[in-house]
C-alpha cells in the first residue's frame, strides 16, 4: 500500500531517517558483518596474531561434540517449552472463552506475567525447587521423590522450561482468546443444531480455525525460547550441570564471552542469525496469510 | 452462548481458578518468603507472613545484601527506570520520525532504507554479543546510560507500527494541510502527532517493559556495581559463595523487579493489549 499524496523535499526525509540508519549502521550491521567477517578468521586470545582460515570454524563447530549438543539441547529446550506454553495458553483460553462472569479478572489475572523478565521468571521458580528448602523440591521429597537440579541435568532442564513456558502463558493465551472471538459463532451454532457437542465442535470447527494463530504463535514461542531466555538460562542454571542446558545463545556467549574463543564464538553468531533469519522469513511470509480466516 | 451446560461452565470456572493459581502461586511464595527472616526460610517452608516485611525491603532498597557487596537495590531500580525510560522515548522518537519518512515522501533509496530497518530484526543483540561489544567499547561507552540505551534503541517493530498506523490516516488530511499552507514538518506536529497518540501510548507500555527487562546487554555493558540494573543485581545475589542464601532478601528484590512493569500492565491493560496485538502486525 502506498500513500497518493506525498511530500516533496530533496533532504528532509533522510534527515528524518538519519538517527534509525546511523543507529542501525553502528550497532546492528556493522557488528553483524564483522561477526562474519572474524568466522573465517583464527586468532589467538591476546589478538597477536590472526590468519584467514574460510570455513575451518564451521567445520570446527560442525565437527564438536559439544556443538552439536548444544544444538540438541536447543531444539529440546524451545519444542518443550512452546509445547508446555501453548497447550496451556489454549486450554485456559477456550475455558475463558467460555466463561462469562469473571472474565475480566480472569484475563487480567493470567495476563501480567509478559511482564516479569525472564531471569526474574527464573528465580522465582528456582527458589520454589531449592533442594534445601523449596516448596516444590520438598513436596517431591514428601512423595519419595529427591529433586536436585543442581545435580541432575534432567531436572534442570525441566526447571528451567517450566519458567521459560509459565512467563509466555500470558502471550499465548491473549493471542488464542483473540483468535477464539474471532470465529463465527455462527458456524458454532450450526454445529450445535447438527447435534454436535462441545468437544465434536472443538476439534472439528475451532481447533483447525485457530491453525494459523496456532503456527503463528508456535513460531514466535520458539524464537522466544531460542533468544529472550537467556536471562533464564544464566540466571538459574549458568548452563549446567554439565551442559544440561546450554542452548546456543548461551554457549556464543560462554564462549565468546568467557572463553574467549573469538573465532568459534563468531562462527556460532552466525549460524544463529541465519537461524533468526529463517524464522523471520517464514513469520513474516506467514503473516500475510494470517488474516485471511 | 450457544448451549446451556452448567457442569461445563463450572469445568471452565474450575479450570480457570486453577490456572490463576498456577500463575500466582510462585508470587505468593516469594511474597511470603520475603517477610521472613533468613534463619526461618533456610531449611523450611513458611506458609503465612512473617513479621519482617519492612525490615527486608529496608535492607535491601537502602543498604543491599551485604553477602552480595552490599549494593542497594534502590539505585539499581532508578538506573532500570532511565534504562527503560530512555529506551521507550528514544525508541519511539526515531521510529515515528523514520515512518513518517517512509510513507509521506518519494525518494531516491527508500526502499533500500526500509529494508535496513526491517534487517534489524533478524539480529538481535544475542547473535552479535561480542562484536557489538567491541563498538561499544571503541565507543568508550562502557559503563554509561547512553552505553546502555542507545544501541537498543533501533526498531523494526515500532517502525512497522507507525507506518501501518500512518497508512489508514485519509489523504485529505494532507491535501487539506497543504491547501492550508502547512508543510511537513507541521503536518507531522499538528496533526500526526496528536493522531498516534493511542499508538504512542500502547508502544510505550510494551517498549517500557521490554527496556525494563533487559538482561544480556546491562550484563555485557556494566561492570561497574553503581550503574547495574535490577534484573542484573537480582543475578549477582544469587550466586554468592561461602555464604548463607539469604532467600528472604533474593526475593524481596525478585518482587520490586518485577513491580513496576506489573503495575504498568495491570494500570494500562487496555494499552498494553493493544500494544502486544499491534506489535506482531
Amino acid at each position: 500500500m502506498e500513500k497518493r499524496v506525498t511530500f516533496k523535499n530533496a533532504w528532509l526525509p533522510y534527515l528524518l531517517l538519519a538517527p534509525q540508519l546511523a543507529i542501525t549502521a553502528v550497532f546492528f550491521l556493522w557488528p553483524a558483518s564483522q561477526a562474519l567477517f572474524q568466522s573465517m578468521l583464527l586468532e589467538d586470545p591476546f589478538g597477536l596474531r590472526t590468519e584467514y582460515v574460510w570455513f575451518d570454524n564451521f567445520q570446527e563447530l560442525i565437527d564438536d561434540p559439544l556443538y552439536l549438543r548444544s544444538m540438541g539441547t536447543t531444539a529440546v529446550f524451545s519444542l518443550s517449552t512452546a509445547a508446555l506454553a501453548l497447550s496451556s495458553a489454549l486450554l485456559l483460553a477456550v475455558m475463558a472463552d467460555r466463561v462469562i462472569k469473571g472474565a475480566a479478572f480472569y484475563k487480567l489475572a493470567l495476563l501480567w506475567p509478559y511482564a516479569v523478565a525472564p531471569a526474574v521468571a527464573g528465580v522465582l521458580w528456582l527458589f520454589m525447587f531449592s533442594p534445601a528448602n523449596g516448596i516444590l523440591a520438598l513436596a517431591l521429597r514428601a512423595v519419595g521423590y529427591e529433586w536436585n537440579h543442581v545435580l541432575n541435568g534432567g531436572e534442570a532442564m525441566v526447571l528451567v522450561v517450566i519458567a521459560a513456558a509459565w512467563k509466555q502463558i500470558a502471550y499465548n493465551f491473549l493471542f488464542f482468546l483473540a483468535g477464539l472471538q474471532s470465529i463465527p459463532k455462527s458456524l458454532i451454532e450450526a454445529a450445535a443444531i447438527d447435534g454436535a457437542g462441545p468437544a465434536k465442535r472443538f476439534w472439528t470447527i475451532v481447533f483447525p480455525l485457530l491453525t494459523p494463530t496456532s503456527f503463528f504463535l508456535l513460531v514466535v514461542n520458539v524464537v522466544y525460547a531460542f533468544f529472550d531466555t537467556f536471562g533464564i538460562i544464566h540466571a538459574v542454571t549458568s548452563g549446567g550441570p554439565a551442559g544440561a542446558t546450554n542452548i546456543l545463545v548461551y554457549k556464543v556467549f560462554a564462549d565468546g564471552f568467557v572463553g574467549l574463543d573469538l573465532g568459534g564464538s563468531a562462527a556460532q553468531s552466525v549460524i544463529l542469525m541465519i537461524i533468526v533469519g529463517a524464522l523471520t522469513v517464514v513469520q513474516f511470509r506467514y503473516l500475510e496469510r494470517k488474516v485471511q480466516y | 452462548m450457544i448451549e446451556n451446560r452448567p457442569y461445563l461452565t463450572y469445568l471452565s470456572h474450575a479450570i480457570l481458578i486453577l490456572g490463576v493459581i498456577i500463575i500466582i502461586f510462585p508470587v505468593y511464595v516469594a511474597l511470603v518468603t520475603s517477610t521472613h527472616e533468613t534463619s526461618d526460610v533456610i531449611s523450611k517452608v513458611q506458609s503465612w507472613f512473617g513479621s519482617q516485611l519492612i525490615e527486608n525491603y529496608r535492607t535491601v532498597l537502602v543498604t543491599g545484601k551485604l553477602s552480595a557487596g552490599g549494593y542497594p537495590l534502590g539505585s539499581m531500580m532508578l538506573n532500570s527506570l532511565i534504562m527503560a525510560v530512555c529506551i521507550v522515548v528514544g525508541k519511539i522518537a526515531i521510529s515515528i520520525i523514520s515512518a513518517f519518512a517512509i510513507v509521506y515522501f518519494r525518494f531516491p533509496g527508500r526502499m533500500f532504507c526500509f529494508w535496513i530497518i526491517f534487517m534489524t530484526l533478524m539480529l538481535p543483540v544475542e547473535v552479535r554479543i561480542l562484536p557489538t561489544y567491541k563498538v561499544v567499547v571503541d565507543l568508550g561507552l562502557l559503563n554509561s546510560y547512553t552505553g546502555l540505551t542507545l544501541p537498543l534503541i533501533a526498531s523494526a517493530t515500532a517502525t512497522f507500527l507507525f507506518r501501518q498506523f500512518f497508512l489508514t490516516v485519509p489523504d485529505e488530511l494532507v491535501e487539506a494541510a497543504r491547501v492550508d499552507g502547512a508543510g511537513p514538518i507541521r503536518f507531522f506536529l499538528t496533526i500526526l502527532l496528536p493522531l498516534s497518540r493511542t499508538n504512542i501510548a500502547a508502544l510505550s507500555v510494551i517498549l517500557f517493559i521490554y527496556g525494563w527487562n533487559q538482561y544480556l546487554w546491562p550484563l555485557l555493558i556494566t561492570t561497574d556495581p553503581d550503574m547495574t540494573t535490577i534484573v542484573m543485581g537480582i543475578q549477582r545475589m544469587l550466586f554468592v559463595a561461602d555464604s548463607v542464601p539469604e532467600w528472604n532478601l533474593t526475593m524481596a528484590a525478585a518482587l520490586l523487579a518485577m513491580l513496576p512493569p506489573a503495575v504498568v500492565v495491570l494500570v494500562m491493560q487496555r494499552q498494553f493489549v493493544k500494544g502486544l496485538v499491534e506489535t506482531e502486525k
